[in-house]
């Protein structure tokens, strides 16, 4: 019986509950990062290049923190998580594919890391693969493996569906394993505000310093694109001349197109980080978009790691502030 | 159709001649400058990298020149370069500007676009299909024969007596070169310019300093986006030794990947290829420089390029490793050319230093 540890962020928040549930039914422990901090976030910035974004920083304040609590840390090489796109070539972004290098070479005194390669464009049978190879070093039985797969699908499935339903990933995380779900404000809201982006960084309240909260306390429901199931987001990526060639920045594109064409949704906010390459382009095809599309208001917020709360504050009112005198307009 | 295309290097000689003679018009795009720049940085989204500023600085300067149509690249991913000419294509339409932009995607990867573009270009055109092939093959034969150029040039800078002399006889090779019409002509062509530049003048006392040239594609091509790098380095008494050539880098890209020495190179480093644009490459050439025994290497990347990141955070266990000084430059519409200037001459010194103490056997310097 080993430690396992896993980084709470990058892919976390989509598919936490599937490893969780694979290493435990085949008897490890699972322990997470601390929530992110301004101490992680230092760790990060310490030892990561100093060109990288602010998501991979983190992620390696992450596994920074992890080290010494742990037998091994969790990183897989996420290379592609479905054939897709018009060469079925989708990837993840490059840094993600040169991430458990990128992690050796930076960090010291790193425990050995779990970094099989996910390449799910593969066929049907990859997952089963990855997941065979990474039992097998740690000892399991092919039995087992089976089993713990079997289970860990289940789990996701559940996940994925109170996605569906609404929830948001670290309330649905916590519903799966045994929590409760917080009960849902009833009342109206005021607007429905969608927020795209990669998850790491639209569920990471530290990197967003809030903006859910806030979009809360303003009475603002807000949609993400993890409550989008997979048929609907496959059919806006007709909508484009080309798709990208990043999964997260496809996701997000797709999801801030389906808004677009909802008659509910107020308002679009993208959130991304600092220097994000694919977000360059994601971020300006989304405000063209939107312009074509009707005008429906856009705002990117860019986040860094000295980004304040007072400054997305100010923005996200003048944001909501906007969406009410235009609604007045239209009213009259 | 008045027809333009990004200008990379020396190679804009060779697309002229294409163009020219399958039957359209040409428009050759300007050599990129602070304008080109400015224009690129006015309408790009911030983050998109230099190259792609470079190019839409490019392609509002050619349509003012009143060029139609710009032929291009596409990709497959995961570098964004691949995205580029749709994003163009959609800032130029939302300025208003009715520019057709046709991106050749890599033909294996969906045979029937690559022929359906091809086929557009080729009838709009009207030359018979006999001529269009020769004209293709001339125009690789001219691509090829300045990449040999180029490449000879770097080795007769550093001995050069007098300084710029080699730059301008390259110029006056590569102006027969664009003369030159036939396969034969570009052989003749490309001896003369050869025997003018082993001409130049040589002080052969001199003892260059090897240096490699690693990093992304573009700004390693395009002299004015590294601020004239290689010449420079060539006046300073360096040789250089470039590790993308363009003629090797459409040969590879087009029909088959034999980069797998380079990627066998990075394995043990990077144990994933390819990561998009040339992150691979850097790490498995900086291996083989060290490995040739290089007295440094010079890594050129746009800011925010995400395969050079990749590789800049794994390259100095590299340069640790193997003890080979490596010289990072993130290039962006920030830098200057005293900036690199600078780092390059204090990089030189410390090669320098190096190796005179290698020589007495001082052993290594640690940095």
């Amino acid at each position: 019986m080993a430690t396992i540890g896993i980084p709470r962020t990058l892919a976390y928040f989509i598919y936490f509950p599937f490893w969780r549930e694979f290493f435990a039914s085949l008897g490890h422990n699972v322990v997470v990062s601390s929530p992110t901090s301004k101490a992680i976030l230092d760790k990060g910035v310490k030892e990561a290049v100093n060109d990288a974004c602010i998501p991979i920083k983190l992620y390696h304040g992450h596994v920074a923190d992890l080290i010494g609590k742990v037998d091994y840390v969790f990183t897989p090489r996420l290379v592609s998580l479905r054939k897709f796109g018009e060469f079925g070539t989708e990837t993840l972004c490059p840094k993600f594919l040169g991430l458990p290098d990128m992690l050796r070479a930076s960090i010291d005194d790193l425990p050995p890391l779990i970094d099989t390669r996910v390449d799910l464009r593969q066929g049907r049978q990859e997952l089963f693969r990855v997941c065979r190879d990474i039992g097998e070093m740690l000892g399991a039985a092919r039995s087992d493996i089976r089993r713990a797969v079997a289970q860990a699908k289940r789990r996701q499935e559940r996940f994925q569906r109170l996605l569906y339903q609404g929830v948001l990933p670290e309330q649905a995380i916590e519903a799966v394993f045994g929590g409760t779900l917080p009960s849902v404000n009833q009342g109206t809201p005021e607007f429905s505000v969608a927020v795209v982006g990669y998850p790491y960084v639209v569920y990471d309240p530290f990197v967003n310093v809030g903006l859910f909260g806030l979009l809360e306390r303003e009475n603002a429901r807000v949609y993400t694109q993890e409550m989008l199931p997979a048929r609907k987001m496959a059919a806006e990526a007709r909508k484009l001349p080309k798709n990208m060639f990043w999964y997260f920045s496809n996701r997000a594109l797709h999801g801030a197109l389906y808004f677009m064409a909802q008659k509910y949704i107020d308002g679009i906010i993208h959130v991304t980080a600092f220097a994000c390459g694919p977000d360059s382009m994601v971020d300006r095809m989304m405000e063209l978009q939107a312009k074509q599309q009707g005008g429906i208001p856009f705002m990117s917020i860019m986040v860094d790691e000295h980004t304040g709360e007072a400054g997305i504050r100010t923005r996200v009112e003048a944001f909501l502030d906007m969406l009410r005198y235009r609604r007045q307009k239209h009213e009259n | 159709m008045r027809i333009s295309f990004p200008r990379m290097g020396y190679s804009y000689i060779a697309f002229k001649y294409l163009v020219e003679n399958i039957g359209h018009d040409c428009v050759v795009p300007p050599e990129p400058s602070k304008k080109t720049l400015d224009l690129g940085v006015r309408y790009s989204p911030e983050f998109a990298c230099i190259p792609f500023k470079i190019l839409m600085g490019t392609y509002l300067e050619v349509a003012e020149m009143g060029a139609d149509t710009i032929i291009t690249s596409g990709g497959v991913g995961p570098c964004r370069a691949g995205y580029y000419w749709i994003m163009h294509q959609q800032i130029l339409k939302e300025l208003g500007i009715e520019m057709n932009i046709i991106g050749f995607e890599p033909p294996l990867h969906d045979l029937r676009d690559f022929w359906k573009k091809l086929k557009l270009v080729w009838k709009s055109g009207g030359v018979s299909y006999k001529e269009f092939v020769r004209v293709l093959q001339v125009a690789w034969e001219k691509l090829k024969a300045i990449d040999d150029l180029e490449q000879l040039s770097f080795h007769v800078r550093p001995y050069e007596v007098v300084r710029g002399e080699t730059t301008r006889t390259l110029w006056k090779a590569l102006e027969m070169l664009d003369q030159a019409c036939t396969v034969a002509d570009i052989a003749a062509a490309r001896d003369e310019g050869a025997r003018l530049l082993n001409l130049v003048t040589r002080d052969e006392t001199r003892d260059p300093l090897r240096v490699g040239i690693i990093g992304e594609i573009y700004v390693v091509l395009e002299p004015s986006a590294n601020h004239y790098l290689q010449i420079m380095l060539g006046e300073m008494g360096v040789s250089v030794d470039r590790s993308i050539y363009l003629t090797g880098y459409c040969g590879r890209n087009t029909i088959v990947t034999p980069e797998d020495d380079v990627f066998a190179m990075a394995r043990p480093y990077l144990n994933e290829a390819p990561i998009g644009g040339h992150g691979v490459n850097s790490v498995g050439e900086t291996v083989l420089y060290a490995k040739h025994g290089f007295d440094g290497v010079v890594q050129l990347a746009p800011f925010a390029c995400i395969p050079e990141i990749v590789a800049k955070s794994i390259i100095p266990r590299i340069s640790r490793e193997l003890d080979i000084p490596v010289l990072t430059l993130f290039i962006d519409e920030q830098t200057g050319k005293a900036g690199v200037q600078t780092r390059i001459e204090a990089f030189i010194d410390l090669l320098e230093k190096r190796r005179e103490r290698k020589r007495k056997g001082r052993g290594r310097l640690v940095v």
